[in-house]
């Protein structure tokens, strides 16, 4: 077994509580909620917290899904299950179906939270894939209010956030519009392993069936997961079509970074991000269209 | 004679049939494990126990220049903090491996490899225990690491082993087998040379259940008990009192319930030794649990072989020879867990089950600056190497004379006539009938219709491949005079006692680790003795509570001890035979054995039982003459040859043209181990080990980086497959029993796990042969699979 050098626990009991104690604790301090990455890491002394604050109570605050006709808001508690089992966010955005059937396994989705897998900020991490590929905009309260930061601008390198030390990521919203469809793709070595590389997609049709905007979102191939907004504006305008597909695929294989390491050699990872771009928006158009 | 059969996917409804004797029933250690009984060493609470971390080197190659553990004796809940210095003080700072070489127990001069143990810590808690290494101060001379196998000799390398008297390179040991000219003379005259470079990269037995102790040493009684996570306690109590000094009868080995050994648990480890010596120093019981990193990094690996395989056949598919050079790591100390004389294992079955006129086999083994170890994880002492070589190689040559893999096969069989056959390297293969074996496998694959619907999807662009293998394993160590762990001959005791009221105890001298011995053993007893199995209690695992023996690795339990256990129950039924005479006034010979009782010949109305034998034999009533009482007997079962089980296995990928992805689609495994004493337990071992062996081929392998950083520390970075990778498992039998064996039992704890790798890889092959490829190093993972699509196959090390 494991075990982590001493800490001190607390759970909040509101989330102006827990910003109170990080306020209070400054970066000696963290959140824990869903743990899964967190606990593993100060069990192997990778990182060492002095305290832990524990949201997991918060639930009526931070857990929710809120699906209304031009956005979304989901909680940064939500668990990755309830992403999951959600029909209605299926219904508007099926790439986070497709994405949490293959992020880890049962137990750590009945456990690990949006804002976890946000704020851990992984290069590597589905999800935040995920909500870079669906535009997603990250709600973050400290103690004089909330400021609203796009997902472009919450990542700002591998491990690191525009979350401060005494703030909270409390929600990400996303805008819903007409005629989408959105995909995940993923390769991995091993169900529940980090990607080697995945691709989200996501497209909105005009009435005439060319694509009004399109986003692709890669993890694993640079030091945050990667929109490519030159594969939006080469894709925004034109007949959905295999040669435009393969273009986008071009575009994302040219657009990331990948490095060598014991999942694949950056050459094969240069090619996934191709191959993975090309299907997910294959899948999309298809979904997009058949929404009508 | 052949018997022949298959298992359709069912419900469980059929596992339990209450069979007298063998047959299919639920393992009568489950209740426990399920739940939550089970008692591990972790489980092990003793008053006063005192808990033990372990420092290790953080680099792979470094002169220790200083320690400083004044900070840590500091820490107010630490007893003890001990150093390689203070072993030396004790003469324990180096302790023999199980190959005859040295092993430091903790760094007295040089790091040899990274997590190498340096210094121990005893405390309160294990928190205290480990938040005080990190107040130990080392200082580290570090030097230029041996990594690159291939370039360990080269006479740059730095000496690795220079605690070894007049060591000047990083040679282990040169090794050959077989008949050097021979095989040259049929190379010279064959119509087809086919030679291939085939690495089996180093991997690890991972168990669920890491390795650990408890020591409990009583200073008053100079009397040690030790519990731990060993296959081979009595072994291990022997090294014991010969590396301690302890006295043998004041050590008591304990071997709880184990959770998975798979030859992880077959070396002793610095960190038993450091348990002891940590009780010894505090007067205290002292448990030492290694955590997850420390398993993966500085126990027993498996495999690690560098090959060059070569085969000779006629135009028309005949094998003549098969020729092998290996390269061998054993990383920084030879720790390899195998009879003494057989330095690497019992690879010269590398002949595999063939016919052929002559093979050879040169090996050199050489030390690296990585974990020593070398034989472990499922691999019947380096079978799953050489199978894998000869199974690879044979695949070579199909595809050279452009022959149906299946059909090379059957043409070059031993047959059944030519049993026992004895190899060109001199193994006495004891009996098997090969061809139904694979016909059973072709059959429940639907062999010919697979190759049709490749033909489809090949010519539309799909990857389908469809691989085979065979195996001939070499399981059951001994006899005694030809295989020795250290000097001790590989023979089991075993001892059954029936009670008066006919329940008996059978003790063995081998340890489950989950093979279900409380099961099998308690079945082959009630066979023979005509009782149920739930009236035979099994005893094992306690070095005090059990007859000597060599313990449970290399799919010996059932050949060795299933032996012993068989004939001592034959013992106890020729005793209860004077009973029952005595009973039935009849001569002995006149009394007929109807499966738990006699009677007398011509009138079973006459019948006594087991149970009421016993009770006479215990009992105030008169018994024959010069029968003392009591019904129990003892015996040293010495093995006259090891079993030879063999298997057909095909397995079916598809490869996913774009990511270069491989799912195994199907895998029939036809499995024949002689005598099946529970087809259940068999079916969960076959399914265990092909389980293993799609880890192996697909995902599993322990690197190193330049720098000799182990990168397969954890279980995020070494993978372990899951239930999704593997698919239904299919699976069939044939019995041949084995001749020699007292119930014609075979091993088949590993047998999966040798012969799956090779149909694996021999079905991704088949599907890439499309891109020209004729070979790929596991693991194939997508990444390396891609490679090989682009004709840039590397080996994986």
């Amino acid at each position: 077994m494991q075990v982590p050098a001493p800490f001190e626990y607390e759970r909040a009991t509101s989330v102006d509580h827990a910003i109170g104690l990080l306020e209070r604790l400054g970066g000696s301090a963290r959140l824990v909620a869903g743990g899964h990455s967190l606990l593993p890491m100060m069990k192997l002394r990778l990182a060492n917290f002095e305290y832990l604050i524990d949201i997991n109570d918060l639930r009526d605050e931070l857990g929710y899904l809120d699906v209304r006709t031009d956005e979304i808001r989901i909680g940064a508690l939500t668990r990755h299950r309830e992403l999951l089992e959600s029909d209605e966010l299926a219904a508007a955005f099926p790439i986070f179906r497709d994405a949490e059937k293959v992020i880890a396994d049962p137990v750590v989705r009945n456990w690990g939270t949006l804002g976890g897998s946000l704020c851990q900020a992984d290069p590597s991490e589905d999800l935040s894939a995920v909500c870079t590929t669906l535009d997603g905009r990250c709600v973050i309260r400290g103690q004089s209010g909330e400021r609203v930061v796009p997902m472009t601008e919450f990542h700002r390198g591998p491990y690191e956030t525009a979350v401060g030390d005494d703030e909270i990521l409390i929600e990400i919203r996303f805008p819903v519009r007409p005629r989408g469809g959105s995909a995940f793709e993923k390769v991995e070595r091993r169900a529940g392993d980090w990607a080697v590389v995945s691709a989200g997609a996501a497209v909105w049709l005009l009435d005439d069936g060319r694509i009004a905007d399109a986003r692709v979102g890669l993890a694993a191939v640079g030091p945050n997961t990667t929109a490519l907004p030159e594969i939006s504006a080469a894709l925004t305008g034109r007949e959905p079509s295999e040669e435009l597909y393969d273009e986008a695929g071009r575009l994302a294989a040219q657009g990331c970074r990948p490095e060598s390491d014991m999942r694949g050699s950056e050459e094969y990872k240069r090619h996934l991000a191709g191959e993975l771009t090309k299907r997910a928006l294959r899948r999309s158009v298809e979904r997009a269209r058949e929404r009508g | 004679m052949t018997t022949v059969g298959d298992r359709k996917p069912a419900g469980f409804e059929d596992n339990d049939q209450h069979p007298v004797g063998h047959g299919r029933m639920l393992r009568k250690e489950d209740p426990r494990f399920v739940r939550g009984r089970g008692n591990y060493v972790d489980d092990v609470q003793l008053p006063g126990m005192l808990h033990l971390a372990i420092l290790r080197a953080p680099v792979a190659h470094a002169r220790l220049v200083s320690i400083d553990t004044t900070a840590a004796e500091a820490h107010p809940k630490v007893k003890a903090v001990v150093t390689g210095a203070t072993l030396e003080t004790l003469n324990l700072a180096w302790m023999p491996t199980l190959s005859n070489d040295v092993q430091a127990v903790l760094v007295t001069d040089k790091v040899r490899f990274q997590g190498q143990e340096v210094a121990f810590v005893v405390a309160e808690d294990r928190y205290a225990a480990r938040d005080a290494l990190e107040l130990i101060d080392v200082e580290y001379d570090v030097l230029d690491p041996v990594i690159d196998v291939r370039r360990a000799l080269e006479d740059a390398a730095p000496v690795i082993r220079d605690d070894l008297e007049g060591k000047t390179d990083n040679h282990c040991f040169d090794w050959e087998t077989g008949d050097a000219a021979a095989t040259e003379a049929v190379f010279a005259k064959a119509d087809v040379v086919v030679s291939q470079d085939i690495v089996y990269p180093r991997v690890h037995p991972a168990p669920m259940e890491t390795c650990g102790a408890v020591a409990d040493f009583d200073p008053v009684e100079g009397r040690l008990t030790l519990w731990s996570t060993t296959q081979a306690p009595h072994a291990h109590r022997t090294l014991y009192a010969i590396v301690a000094g302890l006295p043998e009868h004041k050590i008591r080995v304990i071997s709880p319930d184990i959770g998975g050994g798979f030859g992880n648990k077959v070396p002793i480890y610095p960190g038993y030794v450091c348990a002891v010596v940590g009780s010894i120093v505090t007067g205290k019981p002292v448990k030492w649990m290694e955590d997850r990193s420390e398993n993966l990094v500085s126990t027993g690996f498996a495999r690690d072989y560098v090959m060059r395989g070569e085969i000779a056949a006629t135009r028309d598919g005949r094998i003549l020879g098969i020729r092998t050079h290996v390269l061998a790591d054993h990383g920084a100390f030879n720790g390899t867990a195998a009879p003494v004389k057989y330095p690497a294992g019992f690879f010269g079955v590398f002949t595999g089950s063939y016919d052929l006129e002559a093979a050879y086999c040169h090996m050199t083994a050489v030390y690296t600056n990585k974990a020593p170890g070398g034989v472990a994880y499922a691999c019947s002492f380096r079978i799953t190497e050489a199978v894998y070589l000869v199974e690879r190689i044979v695949d070579c040559l199909a595809a050279e004379l452009a022959m149906d893999p299946v059909e090379l096969r059957l043409k070059n069989f031993i047959k059944p006539e030519q049993f026992p056959y004895t190899t060109k390297t001199g193994w006495v293969y004891d009996s098997g009938n090969y061809e139904p074996t694979m016909r059973k496998a072709m059959d429940l694959a639907g062999y010919e219709d697979l190759r049709r619907e490749q033909a489809e999807k090949r010519a539309r662009g799909e990857l389908m491949g469809i691989g085979v293998s065979f195996f001939t394993e070499a399981v059951g160590a001994g006899p005694r005079k030809h295989m020795d762990i250290l000097g001790l001959g590989m023979a089991d005791g075993c001892e059954l006692r029936v009670h008066p009221t006919g329940k008996a105890v059978v003790r063995l001298s081998v340890q489950s680790q989950g093979q279900g011995h409380e099961t099998t053993f308690a079945q082959i007893v009630g066979e023979e003795l005509g009782i149920p199995p739930a009236d035979v209690d099994v005893v094992h695992g306690d070095t005090d509570n059990t007859p000597f023996g060599l313990g449970t690795y290399g799919s010996r339990s059932t050949p060795v001890s299933g032996g012993a256990a068989a004939l001592v129950a034959r013992k106890v039924r020729d005793k209860a035979r004077i009973v029952a005479s005595g009973m039935l006034e009849v001569s002995a010979d006149d009394l007929v054995w109807d499966k738990g009782s006699f009677h007398v010949a011509g009138d079973p109305s006459t019948a006594v039982t087991i149970q009421d034998i016993a009770m006479r034999a215990h009992g105030a009533g008169d018994l024959p003459e010069g029968y003392e009482g009591a019904l129990e007997a003892q015996i040293t079962y010495n093995p006259p040859n090891l079993t030879y089980p063999h298997g057909a296995y095909i397995c079916v990928v598809d490869v996913d043209p774009g990511t270069a992805q491989v799912k195994v689609r199907r895998f029939v495994a036809v499995d024949d181990c002689g005598t099946r004493i529970n087809p259940m337990i068999i079916e969960g071992q076959i399914h265990g080990g092909l389980t293993d062996g799609v880890g192996m081929a697909l995902m599993e392998i322990v690197a190193f980086d330049e720098d000799g950083n182990c990168l397969g520390g954890s279980l995020m970075d070494y993978l372990l497959p899951t239930a999704m990778e593997v698919p239904d498992w299919e699976t069939g039998f044939t019995v041949t029993p084995s001749p020699h064996h007292p119930i014609g039992a075979k091993g088949v704890g590993e047998s999966a796990t040798v012969g799956s790798p090779p149909a694996i890889v021999n079905a991704v092959v088949d599907a890439l042969a499309p891109f020209g490829v004729r070979h790929a190093d596991m693991p194939l993972t997508p990444s390396r699979v891609w490679d090989a699509m682009r004709g840039q196959a590397r080996p994986p090390i």
